[in-house]
């Protein structure tokens, strides 16, 4: 994903508050016009990050560079970037057309120029033009969001932060907001740069997905990437349910392996990253197979989850309804899933994590 | 149930609009009666004339309601001004030592403003705390900074300093911390945000503590007769003068009526003009 020139580059960027270090030295390159979200539970230091990168704190050490430019010495209201914030920031004493002419005003726009291009923002974010001499106070949650994007866009930024812009809102206008989202980025060309502590909201969206965790990034990789070959525990439990069995000197407690299992894991030790769909219950050949008892049952929808108590350990399986176990809590059933689905976490990276 | 409950609420407003009525209107009433009788009188039994303010007319006394005025808007303009960084300060800045700011400045009120005046007298008059001591260190003397207008503005800004601070740091508070980041990010200046984000979100404060520093130092008169020495007279001073020496209780109640319709129409309009609720962002 990272081009010759970024667009942006972080570099050994550090931020330490009196004994606590929020950020250690960390690296980021961001690539033009990509969709880049950084991922984390609170504490991980993402909001440092991001408040580092807009300007509204001072890194400790390092630097942030924008194209050739070293930005990390230049105060936020100098910098040619901004943030869509949490908390959006509309300016309530104002109309929805001056939150969005805002930073036009500030340039000195002249006020039929800054009408013009305000409406214009108000078409590309699908709110009606009437919407203009609106009160914020007038508008919807989905309503002030789009409002807060318009005037970020009006401010036509080289980069557009966003920090966790949807966490308040209810499940399905988040939905709704984060295709919209990414349909916008794609219209506007311009770079993302999503924080959030929701890995599904991330996966939605962005290009590539950067995962932290206690100040520094764990893995920079593409969605589909960070779900197939975590590169630690913490990731993969990150991105959702999981399954951890623990693999030493080629053999897994509590399984039995098949040739090519036994071939392919051969000396190794680590833990075994298996998803819940990965699972198949009483499978007719896998090359991993156990034994497990249900200890409890889920409706998902279309789905069932399963807890099953095994001897290598709880372990979580969705198989679609019609392929659900007979017998509910207690039926002991035979679980497997192929070497294929099962990725390896080495005990090296394991123990770094 | 309805009808209940507003016969409920209006009983137990009643105490409290009984004793509004006594304290507040019924004072009021009483001026506004005296201001319409003829001239020299102590009751309120003859025939009511304008012939007070006939006297308010023509004996020139609209300077004195000018000098108030001026001296009023002159002492919020400074007060505005010298508020806005300690009440900001207040507000956002000093989080603990706010409480020992505001009790500092609450203290003050513990002790009677004359008395307070007359430290300032003592403190700035010739043989006084400053020149004194100059002149005894030094040998040279200099003439006392009183008894005239800037002295007076002066007094007016020492004494409703905590009428205007306590509301304007309240304003203050109201403005949201992520609004004022959200418009540097946006790239505005220190003053950008100050005139577009910082006044009008505090408005609600300014406006409340203008009208009361206003309010008060139009009717003040004590930063006038001691510390200016009267080198100007203010329109509070009249009326009491036209009350005691004067014993003139018409010509005191119409020169009262006067302030009070002039003060009064200004304060609407100012209310009338701010909305408190669409500042706030409250109104939808």
């Amino acid at each position: 994903m990272s081009d010759l020139s970024p667009i942006l580059r972080i570099s050994a960027l550090t931020k330490t508050f009196d004994e606590f270090t929020a950020l250690h030295g960390i690296d980021l390159d961001v690539a033009e016009g990509e969709f880049l979200a950084i991922v984390g539970p609170s504490g991980s230091g993402k909001t440092t990050l991001i408040r580092l990168l807009v300007g509204m704190d001072d890194p400790t050490g390092g630097a942030i560079w924008l194209r050739d430019q070293r930005i990390d010495v230049i105060p936020a209201n100098k910098r040619p970037t901004c943030m869509v914030f949490q908390s959006l920031a509309l300016f309530p004493h104002r109309t929805v057309g001056q939150n969005i002419e805002f930073p036009l005003k500030l340039r000195g726009v002249k006020p039929g120029a800054r009408k013009e291009r305000a409406l214009e923002l108000l078409d590309l974010l699908r709110l009606p033009r009437d919407y203009y001499s609106k009160r914020i106070q007038q508008c919807s949650g989905g309503e002030k969001q789009r409002v807060a994007l318009a005037r970020a866009l009006a401010f036509d930024p080289e980069i557009l932060f966003f920090d966790e812009p949807l966490s308040a809102l209810d499940y399905r206008l988040r939905k709704t907001l984060e295709k919209e989202l990414k349909d916008l980025h794609r219209r506007t060309g311009k770079t993302f740069i999503y924080i959030t502590h929701s890995l599904e909201e991330a996966m939605v969206m962005s290009d590539r997905i950067a995962i932290m965790r206690a100040g520094r990034f764990e893995q920079i990789a593409p969605a589909e990437e960070i779900y197939a070959r975590p590169v630690s525990p913490f990731v993969a439990e990150f991105m959702g349910e999981v399954n951890f069995l623990s693999l030493s000197a080629g053999t897994v407690a509590g399984a039995a392996l098949s040739p090519a299992a036994q071939a392919a894991f051969a000396g190794q030790s680590g833990t075994l990253v298996i998803r819940p769909e990965s699972l198949r219950l009483a499978p007719a050949s896998a090359d991993l197979t156990l034994t497990g008892t249900v200890a409890a049952e889920y409706l998902l929808g279309s789905r069932v989850q399963y807890r099953f108590d095994s001897p290598a350990g709880e372990l979580t399986v969705e198989v679609l309804r019609e392929d659900a176990v007979a017998g509910g809590t207690g039926a002991q059933v035979a679980l497997g899933c192929d070497i294929a689905a099962v990725h390896v976490i080495p005990e090296a990276e394991d123990a770094a994590a | 149930m309805r009808q209940r409950e507003r016969q409920l609420g209006a009983l137990y407003a009643l105490p409290l609009g009984l004793f509004l009525g006594l304290t507040f209107l019924a004072p009021i009433l009483l001026v506004a009666l005296f201001s319409i009788m003829p001239e020299k009188v102590f009751e309120l039994t003859h025939m009511p004339d304008f012939s007070a303010y006939r006297v308010v007319l023509a004996q020139g006394y609209w300077k004195s309601v000018a000098w108030s005025l001026f001296l009023a808007a002159l002492a919020t303009a400074i007060l505005l001004v010298v508020c806005w960084p300690l009440a900001y300060a207040m507000a956002k800045v000093f989080k603990r030592f706010t409480l020992v700011l505001t009790i500092g400045v609450v203290m003050t009120l513990f002790v009677s403003e004359n008395i307070r005046l007359f430290g300032w007298v003592l403190t700035l008059m010739k043989g006084g705390l400053i020149e004194g001591y100059f002149r005894h260190w030094t040998g040279i003397g200099f003439d006392a900074p009183l008894y005239n207008v800037p002295v007076i503005v002066f007094g007016l800004v020492y004494v409703y300093l905590p009428f205007m601070l306590f509301p304007l740091a309240q304003g203050i508070s109201m403005v949201p911390d992520d609004a004022r980041q959200a418009a540097f990010d946006l790239g505005a200046t220190r003053w950008q945000i100050l005139r577009e984000i910082e006044l009008p979100l505090a408005m609600p404060g300014i406006m409340v503590g203008s009208l009361l520093t206003f309010v008060l130092a139009a009717g003040a008169m004590a930063e006038s007769k001691l510390l200016g020495g009267r080198a100007v007279i203010t329109i509070a001073d009249e009326v009491q003068t036209a009350f005691t020496y004067g014993q003139n209780w018409p010509l005191g109640s119409a020169l009262a009526m006067v302030l009070i319709a002039i003060i009064g129409s200004l304060a609407i309009w100012a209310i009338s003009k701010a909305d408190l609720d669409a500042m706030m962002g409250r109104k939808s």
